[in-house]
């Protein structure tokens, strides 16, 4: 049955539709790997029987000819998405024991699509971090070893580190993730698969545990191209319970994938190879450059000269929110309390003992940045040089199509590592966070290995709601990187 | 920006998150750091730049202004951390 793991979505899908083998085999073949590989921490809930009950609803749709798009596919659920009576924590003890009342729309999707749930994955607490290591419920370790080293044990990036974790470690066919700053595209590139971020508005966030409103999008991780392109033609659509949710048809985005990209032309901004960028990162980046060319299209030196100052815009932006959005966690409705003398104390008492250092951190900046006398000099002026930012991607996409980017400035690094300053952690997400800060889809792919034997992943981002353009290049990079390495014990 | 130990405990009263008292000079340093290396947004010019609130171009969507959902409150309450006769409890708010 190991076999059975080895596949994509994509042959998944095939073999089920002719009948090679069932839903319950399929799903059985990735439970097993799912017990066989807990040691990487990437679940916090396990649901086996919830799995096998709904593949075999899945086989007996497929007997009756009402099969879905994603019908007896395992999958995860990052633990971000709500899901009715299943405990959805955020990986925070602020929540933990929390079981929704109702199920988030992507995840409802997915269920309608026919997709079979494994489980919640793992995560950063709140979606707070690049490398997994700040979830409550204990880090999440990377599959990937390095060949200097292989003992050490690495992180999977973050947020969505349980979510590429898995993914990596054929515990499922594909994940939901999120990304605010980078938590689809920068685990994904550490764990040697792809993600997609779309656009802003294209996935609703009814049910997502909410970080960063103005920034928090969902989108799907899997081993393939095409196992996003299904993946998120299943999470995608118009959610009257999300008033930023955009009314557009989804387009079939699998359909997008013609390999032809003679004539495109690919923006390489120079702003993203800073002093000191690693030359394994770069000599990625270039190689990425030149499959490209020989494709036929045709690469474009551009400037977004508003870089550098993507990421402290999004340090005031992101924790504002964040501090707005985790005042509901109180001690009243749902997940932890601690008792207190009077109403305030309990307040207090609860979220200290509830929320983990980093997101503390964060709704304590978020607080004092929209404090009284403190929100035009932080807040209102990050949200102006937001506008520049997102202009800079506007104007250069007058002359380019896509445009092609390293994911993280490096491997992924060890656990422990890093976590001693913030601002040098938030640096993993320095090439990630513009796109994010703009609302634009930015995929990252699997495009070699470093010298240590570890993945780099390259970023391609696109015009709003251009997602097509983005896989047809994206799928044109995969044939030509021909990633076929695994991680260790696949 | 420089927060002193003083500032730092107004931050945490307003996020009503109890701080312990050995933990404030940290806390300060930390926080600082954080607001200095976002400081240097001050040298970008921003005159006449109208502040971006949502990157979505589109207007807030309006619905009819009636009740759609409800109706089951056993549901509502069973998170609850305490709950009685239908409704959330709390330590006693007026004296």
């Amino acid at each position: 049955m190991s076999k059975l793991t080895d596949l994509t979505m994509a042959e998944a899908r095939d073999g089920l539709a002719k009948g090679a083998f069932t839903a319950v085999e399929l799903t059985s073949a990735h439970i097993e790997v799912v017990e066989a590989k807990r040691a990487l921490n990437a679940f916090i809930v396990e649901t086996p029987d919830l799995a096998l009950d709904a593949a075999k609803a899945s086989d007996a749709r497929r007997q009756a000819g009402t099969a879905g798009s994603m019908d007896g596919l395992p999958i995860g659920i990052k633990d971000l998405f709500c899901t009715e009576g299943v405990q959805t924590t955020a990986a925070s003890h602020i929540l933990e024991g929390f079981k929704p009342p109702y199920e988030s729309t992507v995840s409802a999707k997915l269920k309608a699509a026919g997709a079979v749930s494994l489980g919640k994955l793992n995560l950063d607490e709140f979606a707070m971090g690049s490398s997994n290591q700040t979830s409550y419920f204990g880090a999440v370790e990377n599959p990937w070893k390095k060949t200097s080293d292989p003992k050490a044990k690495l992180v999977p990036g973050g947020s969505s580190g349980g979510s590429a974790a898995a993914v990596a470690a054929r515990m499922v066919l594909g994940a939901t993730g999120t990304d605010t700053g980078g938590s689809i595209r920068q685990p994904a590139a550490f764990c040697g698969i792809t993600g997609i971020k779309p656009t802003y508005g294209r996935c609703s966030r009814f049910g997502i545990v909410a970080f960063a409103s103005s920034l928090d999008q969902a989108g799907p991780m899997a081993r393939t191209v095409r196992d996003c392109a299904i993946m998120l033609g299943a999470m995608a659509g118009y959610d009257p319970k999300d008033s930023t949710s955009v009314n557009m048809a989804v387009p079939d985005f699998e359909k997008a994938l013609s390999g032809d990209i003679r004539g495109l032309k690919v923006g390489i901004p120079k702003e993203y190879r800073p002093d000191g960028l690693s030359d394994e990162v770069a000599k990625v980046w270039d190689r990425g450059i030149e499959w490209l060319k020989a494709a036929g299209a045709t690469p474009v030196e551009i400037s977004l000269p508003h870089t550098k100052y993507a990421l402290p815009t999004y340090y005031i932006i992101a924790p504002a929110e964040c501090s707005s959005n985790l005042a509901r966690y109180d001690g009243l409705r749902y997940g932890l309390r601690v008792p207190g003398k009077t109403l305030d104390d309990m307040y207090k008492k609860t979220r200290a003992a509830g929320f983990g250092t980093e997101v503390r951190r964060r709704i304590l900046i978020g607080t004092y940045v929209l404090s009284a006398g403190y929100y035009d000099a932080y807040y209102a002026k990050a949200q102006k040089v937001r506008r520049l930012i997102a202009e800079d991607f506007r104007k250069a996409f007058e002359t380019v199509d896509v445009i092609l980017t390293p994911t993280a400035p490096s491997a992924a690094f060890g656990m422990g590592e890093g976590t001693d300053d913030p601002v040098t952690m938030w640096l993993n997400d320095v090439f990630t966070i513009p796109t994010s800060m703009a609302g634009l889809p930015g995929l990252s792919l699997p495009a070699g290995l470093s010298s240590d034997g570890l993945p780099l992943g390259l970023q391609l981002i696109g015009r709003p709601f251009d997602e097509e353009t983005v896989f047809r290049v994206a799928g044109v990079m995969e044939t030509a990187a021909n990633f076929t390495a695994k991680p260790e014990g696949v | 920006m420089s927060l002193d130990k003083a500032t730092v405990r107004a931050i945490a009263e307003l996020a009503r998150i109890e701080v312990k008292d050995e933990e404030l000079d940290h806390l300060a340093g930390e926080l600082s750091n954080i607001l200095t290396f976002v400081e240097q947004l001050s040298e970008v010019n921003t005159d006449g730049i109208q502040p971006m609130t949502s990157v979505a171009d589109i207007t807030a969507p309006m619905r009819a202004d009636v009740v759609n959902d409800g109706g089951y409150p056993d549901k509502i309450l069973a998170n609850a951390p305490e709950a009685a006769e239908g409704f959330f409890t709390v330590p006693k708010v007026v004296e």
